[in-house]
């Protein structure tokens, strides 16, 4: 069988196959080792991508589930929660975070987490898309290196971002009022930032609150900006009427705070990173000017100071140029009276010109409280002195008056005193208020009663007449007027235009009238013929008969 | 068995393409050109070969997700195992069983019984031939509905796409898994089952 199938050339072949066969037999362990390398290589990428575990305290784990929650920055996963437990003393939960290794600069000192689930508030709403994904851990870090794996997280998200585009500035406040983390920055109206954090000083007697302003409206933050709190309606009532204030209807609820350079020529220099400003509480007091360093002084009050509160103003000629900061009782025992020990602080600066002026008269002296007594001494000679007087004649408020009494009486000034203590009067309501009772004892000494009495007596008599009048007179006087009424009924009929009265009359005016012509003519007669008198009437000469005998007919 | 002659004994090897009878030294099949062999070339060193890399890959299959699926923005990726545990926990244990069996019964059972054909060949072992040679027949046959798994993945990905609502995207363990089968029908297809009967001459 070989014999009839061999052929020559067959030969070569086996030997190259063989040869080929070796070498692809070592070949096909090449699978293995691909799949191998394949396998090493995951493992060690997975080393490799292997980030940081770090572990991250919450109050609750409200929405957070082992090996789903994952951890995002700008909505990328850097990490997934690989186990939650309880703390030991269960005040918080621990959550443990598997970072990736990209997010292993989220490991560090100055990283921030917290929980991004639905949150409803009064400055909007937040995190809806977690409302079917589920809640997940939020996570912002910041520049520092140093290495860190236990953290806190935060209750509430951070209002600013590491690496937002903006600036932080710091404000210093005397209260928080309604704002909070979030609450917004107002330029003209418009939002330009928000409220990224606050905290109270370490003595607690102030707040400092962080705030963010985006660019690009960083460039208007000034260092002559001012800043103010927003919050809330600010109500107006001056001579030009009624004035409602708003920055938008959300700080109304939510609060908001609002900056602005004061108009005038200001220095224009863009603020710095972190520059510090005060949160002033109003827009008038935020662009009034600053007020400097406060001087501190006492007065002694012998009457009530009822409407006088801390925080009152003090002012002079119209102008708030302090306030009063306490009000303590103090007991005479000279006098066994009460003073009223009030504590002012007046800032030398709202005097403006005119006290810089005095301020340049008065001596300097290290002492500040020495060089405020020098100042005020020759004022007091001259009738400066201190009056509570009334505010407002509804609520009985008082503000501490400082003014100019020439005709004061004269008081002793102690310039080493310390604190300065400034001489007060009373104030002109006090005095009002003595005439008030002055008058009420005038009142009260009339004898109401006694009038009263007399008064009864009177009203009685008065009745008594009064019923006489009603059964007596009145009867009589309704038949008076109705024997009246029937004389002036006939005296109506008689003179009617159809009564005989009438007609007589006018035929008697008639006759008369008739009498007075005969007269007349008598008279032209006689002045023709006087002689007729004396000789009577001649005889007529015939064609004029008929006169003649007019005339004759009329003489008898 | 023993009464009839051995190929080998009459210096004779069958083309593995035509059938063709040829002398034992001929390289290639005169008839098709065929290279010509008495045994596969290799088969054991082939068939661990493969076999060894199905067992690598294996790990990662079982380790890494299969499928992420997320449902209302809430994803999560699932492993074999755990799409299997998931299917029991929540009733449905018929179509646990089955993914098991395709995916975790099925690789196994294969590796092992691969696994034990090949030290049995290798060492000419006598014991249990007939029982060895139904072994193989049936790895092969069961060989091709391990790839159950990833028409699985393939079909629901490629269904479930309702972006917001729900969605299912292939992860990288289901390439394992596949290449896992593949390899494990590489190293079935290049062991020789004629190998179980060498030996036989003593």
């Amino acid at each position: 069988m070989s014999d009839e199938d061999s052929t020559p050339p067959a030969t070569p072949p086996p030997v190259s196959v063989t040869r080929r066969r070796r070498w692809s037999a070592g070949l096909i362990w090449l699978v293995p080792a691909v799949a191998a390398l394949i396998g090493i290589g995951m493992v060690i990428h997975n080393w490799a991508s292997e980030g940081p575990v770090i572990e991250i305290s919450f109050i609750t784990a409200e929405g957070l589930e082992a090996g789903k929650t994952q951890v995002k920055y700008k909505e990328v996963v850097i990490g997934l929660v690989d186990s939650i437990r309880l703390a030991g003393d269960n005040t918080h939960v621990v959550v443990r975070v598997n970072l990736s290794k990209d997010a292993a600069g989220f490991a560090t000192a100055d990283a921030r987490y917290w929980v991004v689930r639905p949150r409803f508030g009064t400055s909007g709403v937040s995190g809806i898309g977690t409302l079917l994904s589920g809640a997940y851990i939020g996570a912002d870090n910041g520049e520092s290196h140093e290495v860190k794996k236990r953290f806190v997280g935060l209750e509430r998200p951070p209002a600013v971002i590491h690496g937002s585009p903006g600036k932080r500035f710091s404000l210093a406040a005397s209260d928080i009022g309604s704002l909070d983390v979030g609450s917004p920055v107002y330029y003209r109206r418009i939002q330009v930032g928000r409220l990224a954090s606050y905290e109270l000083d370490k003595d607690g007697r102030q707040m400092h609150v962080d705030i963010f302003v985006d660019a690009p409206y960083d460039r208007f933050v000034t260092v002559s900006s001012r800043f103010w709190n927003a919050s809330g309606v600010d109500l107006n009532l001056d001579a030009s009427g009624l004035k409602l204030n708003t920055q938008s209807l959300a700080t109304v609820v939510a609060g908001g705070i609002a900056f602005q350079t004061p108009p005038g020529p200001r220095d224009a220099t863009l603020a710095a990173e972190g520059a510090q400003f005060t949160l002033f509480d109003d827009i008038q007091t935020a662009f009034a000017p600053p007020d400097g360093e406060p001087d501190y002084m006492q007065m002694r009050f012998e009457q009530s100071l009822r409407g006088l509160s801390v925080g009152s103003q003090v002012d002079f000629r119209g102008i708030i140029v302090g306030k009063v900061v306490s009000i303590q009782l103090d007991y005479d025992v000279d006098k066994q009276g009460f003073p009223l020990i009030v504590g002012v602080v007046i800032y030398p600066q709202r005097f403006g010109r005119a006290g810089e002026k005095i301020a340049q008269l008065a001596p300097m002296g290290n002492d500040e409280n020495m060089r405020l007594a020098h100042l005020i001494e020759p004022m007091v000679a001259r009738g400066l002195r201190a009056q509570a007087r009334t505010g407002n004649l509804l609520t009985g408020q008082l503000y501490i008056a400082l003014d100019f009494l020439p005709n004061a009486p004269k008081v002793a000034f102690d310039p080493a005193a310390r604190p300065v203590e400034l001489p007060t009067t009373p104030g002109s309501f006090d005095r009002l208020q003595e005439q008030m009772t002055g008058l009420v004892n005038k009142i009260d000494r009339i004898p109401l009663e006694a009038i009263g009495k007399r008064l009864d007596s009177t009203i009685a008599q008065l009745d008594k007449i009064l019923r006489q009048v009603n059964e007596a007179t009145l009867p009589q006087f309704n038949a008076t007027l109705a024997g009246a009424q029937g004389t002036f009924g006939s005296a109506q009929k008689a003179i009617a235009t159809d009564a005989p009265l009438q007609q007589n009359l006018a035929q008697t005016l008639a006759e008369m009238q008739r009498a007075a012509r005969s007269l007349r003519v008598l008279t032209d007669y006689l002045g023709i013929h006087p002689e007729s008198l004396l000789r009577g009437k001649p005889a007529d000469p015939a064609p004029r008969a008929a006169p003649e005998q007019d005339v004759k007919g009329n003489k008898p | 068995m023993t009464t009839a002659p051995r190929a080998r004994e009459l210096g004779l090897t069958g083309c593995h393409t035509c059938g063709l009878v040829c002398a034992i030294e001929h390289a290639q099949c005169p008839r098709c050109g065929s290279h010509l062999h008495p045994r596969k070339p290799d088969s054991l060193a082939r068939s661990w070969a493969f076999l060894i890399a199905a067992l690598i890959l294996y790990i990662p299959s079982n380790v890494l997700p299969v499928m992420y699926t997320s449902m209302l923005g809430r994803g999560e990726a699932s492993t074999i195992l755990h799409g299997v545990v998931e299917f029991w926990k929540s009733g449905s244990w018929d179509i646990a069983l089955l993914i098991f069996i395709a995916s975790v019964a099925v690789p196994s059972t294969k590796f092992l019984v691969l696994a034990t054909l090949l030290v049995s060949a290798r060492r000419q072992s006598s014991w249990a031939r007939l029982q060895r040679a139904r072994l193989y027949r049936f790895i092969e046959l069961i060989g091709y509905w391990s790839m159950l798994d990833v028409v699985v993945v393939a079909l629901v990905c490629a269904l479930v796409q309702f972006h917001l609502l729900g969605t299912a995207e292939p992860r990288a363990g289901i390439v394992f898994f596949g290449l896992v089968v593949v390899l494990t029908m590489f190293a079935a297809m290049s062991f020789d089952p004629r190998l179980i009967w060498d030996g036989d001459e003593e």
